[in-house]
């Protein structure tokens, strides 16, 4: 209350596949401006576009819905969370008995819609404090598993769509991600992702998850001092092979038919 | 919102007793298989030598095949006219006509032989009286079931997630164009009105369809162009009567799975054709995440298929595929119309 900062209108951006759901909020953040004034800094139908949203606008909070084509709400939340005075997230859901008991859980804010507006008043009291949940608890309740990678580049998020990723390697503090283009640097584990995409990427080494569509062939071949030959990965599209090891082999032939 | 229903359910074993639909396949393969089992027990209890068993069952059957398809055959032609008839009547009219085949074709077959016409009739009217009184029988042991089936419709038809949206679609367009969101009050009224209604008996095709098209209007508020439906309707089929709350439900689904996930525009289509003396229902959407098998798509399905078992018994099917790019189920029903 003593921050005059408190009382500059909030920059909100809504986040809802359905138009009407989006113009609702719409009024109902009108309905409550003489106590919570806001300002609309955008509208989006789901987590890609708000994120396009958010490179060129500032956000102070985001009212997203769960239930979204393309990219989810939660999703869209862990996104977010990499920036690092990125904007508050608050959920807003009309009924999904899984995501609100998981919400309770991890003392989340959500708003069910048909969202009132003195419960939404209540949400912007505190929205300068709510911060997205921690990556842990969001991981836990995505409904489904993440569409893209982001990457924090200069304070703006750069997706990779998780489909264009040929292989994943861990390197020291980073796990780097490599597309036909480029490579990416991700701030995340790769035992994290190995779990998260199991059907996706297949552990070929301890430092090593590849794409299994990414496969083109394996090959005997000799690298090394020691002369010794050894099982590697064919990368589609790259001219790269990427080492197999020993322990690993087993479970790779298997899960590749080889 | 609450919905009492237990007070209206007590009310369910006193239906009034029925006679078995004749035309359905179900009760007529019951009715030869009963009726043969007791022709084959009476040879069995009456053999003496076990060398002439072959020949006295072939005599038996020579015997009893014959009335007995006459009689499925009369009893299937006389439906209409059964159907109108109370429960006492019905059986005294099946129990005639029972009697007349009998003392017809025992005439017929064996005019030589003087048996005696008694003994053939006591046999047939002991019999139909056994298989009717089976059919009642299981008609009274059904009716919990039915009431149950019901009860499972309607709590299957009431998905939150469905009525939550629409509200918020049509609070959403309150302001700006209050004579839609009348419109889809409305249409959430009908659609409620349905939900609630005694749904024990058979509506008309058309009915669904009615209630169908005010159900995707109402989605439409909320999914705009990406939600495009494409009809194809056989006026021939249309006076069907099927179960009540049969293809809304199953429409629902098809927007849940094929069109809200996704963020371009995508087609239900719903085919309806007459097919002879079927009712072919094809409903298709798009296949968009293949990952997800949503418990309630499998829970739908289940209650129609069992719902469609306790309505027509074996003459109905449902069945679903899936291809590359898109979701289908086909319901295949008799054609029954009020007249």
């Amino acid at each position: 209350m003593s921050d005059t900062a408190d009382f500059a209108p909030l920059a909100v951006l809504i986040v809802d596949d359905e138009a009407p759901a989006r113009e609702r909020l719409r009024d109902v953040l009108g309905d409550v401006a003489d106590t919570q004034p806001t300002r609309i800094a955008g509208t989006a139908a789901n987590g890609v576009e708000a994120l396009a949203l958010l490179e060129h606008e500032t956000v102070d909070l985001i009212l997203t819905d769960i239930r979204m084509p393309v990219m989810d709400g939660v999703e869209l939340a862990r996104h977010v969370g990499r920036l690092e005075r990125g904007p508050a997230v608050i959920f807003t859901t009309a009924y999904d008995e899984y995501a609100v008991r998981a919400f309770e859980l991890a003392a989340v804010d959500y708003l069910l819609k048909p969202v009132r507006a003195a419960r939404l008043a209540e949400a912007l009291a505190k929205a300068r404090r709510i911060r997205p949940p921690a990556d842990e608890i969001l991981r836990q309740m995505a409904p489904t598993r993440r569409s893209h990678f982001s990457i924090n580049e200069r304070g703006r998020i750069l997706l990779v769509p998780v489909g264009e990723v040929l292989y994943l390697k861990a390197e020291q503090k980073y796990v780097v991600a490599r597309s036909r283009e480029r490579e990416f640097l991700l701030d995340e584990s790769l035992v994290q992702l190995e779990e998260e995409f199991p059907e996706r990427f297949l552990r070929i080494h301890r430092n090593c998850l590849i794409a299994r569509n990414a496969v083109k062939g394996v090959a005997r071949a000799t690298t090394g001092m020691d002369g010794e030959s050894h099982w590697v990965i064919i990368v589609d599209d790259l001219a790269e092979q990427l080492p197999v090891s020993r322990r690993q082999w087993p479970a790779v032939k298997e899960a590749l038919g080889v | 919102m609450s919905i009492k229903q237990n007070p209206r359910l007590a009310g369910w074993g006193q239906r009034p007793a029925q006679l078995p639909d004749f035309r359905n396949l179900g009760v007529v393969l019951r009715t030869l298989l009963l009726v043969n089992a007791f022709a084959i027990a009476a040879v069995f209890v009456r053999n003496t030598d076990l060398s002439l068993l072959v020949g006295e069952v072939l005599e038996m059957a020579v015997n009893v095949e014959f009335p007995l398809i006459l009689n499925v055959a009369s009893l299937f032609l006389m439906q209409t006219l059964l159907r109108r008839l109370p429960f006492g009547a019905g059986v005294a009219t099946v129990l005639a006509v029972v009697a007349t085949i009998a003392l017809v074709s025992r005439s017929l077959l064996s005019p030589i032989e003087t048996g005696g016409l008694l003994r053939p009739l006591l046999w047939s009217l002991t019999t139909a009286g056994c298989v009717l009184t089976y059919f009642h029988q299981r008609d009274s042991a059904r009716a919990p079931a039915l009431a149950e089936a019901r009860l499972l419709a309607l709590t299957a038809r009431i998905r939150p997630h469905f009525l939550f949206n629409s509200l918020n679609g049509v609070l959403g367009v309150l302001r700006s164009n209050p004579r839609r969101a009348e419109e889809g009050l409305e249409e959430l009224a009908d659609l409620f009105r349905a939900l609630m209604q005694d749904n024990r008996e058979l509506v008309p095709l058309t009915d669904e369809i009615a209630l169908c098209e005010r159900y995707l209007n109402l989605e439409r508020l909320r999914l705009g162009e990406r939600l495009q439906v494409a009809w194809q309707r056989d006026p021939q089929a249309e006076a069907a009567l099927v179960p009540p709350l049969m293809l809304q439900p199953l429409i629902e689904n098809a927007v849940y799975h094929g069109i809200e996930p996704g963020a371009g525009p995508g087609t239900v289509s719903i085919t309806i054709e007459r097919r002879g003396p079927e009712v072919i229902i094809a409903i298709a959407n798009p296949l968009l995440d293949a990952v997800s098998h949503h418990p309630g798509n499998r829970m739908a399905l289940d209650n129609i298929r069992e719902r469609l078992m306790l309505f027509y018994d074996l003459e109905a099917t449902l069945d679903t595929e899936r291809d590359a790019d898109a979701y289908r189920v086909r319901i295949r029903l008799p054609f029954r119309s009020e007249r």
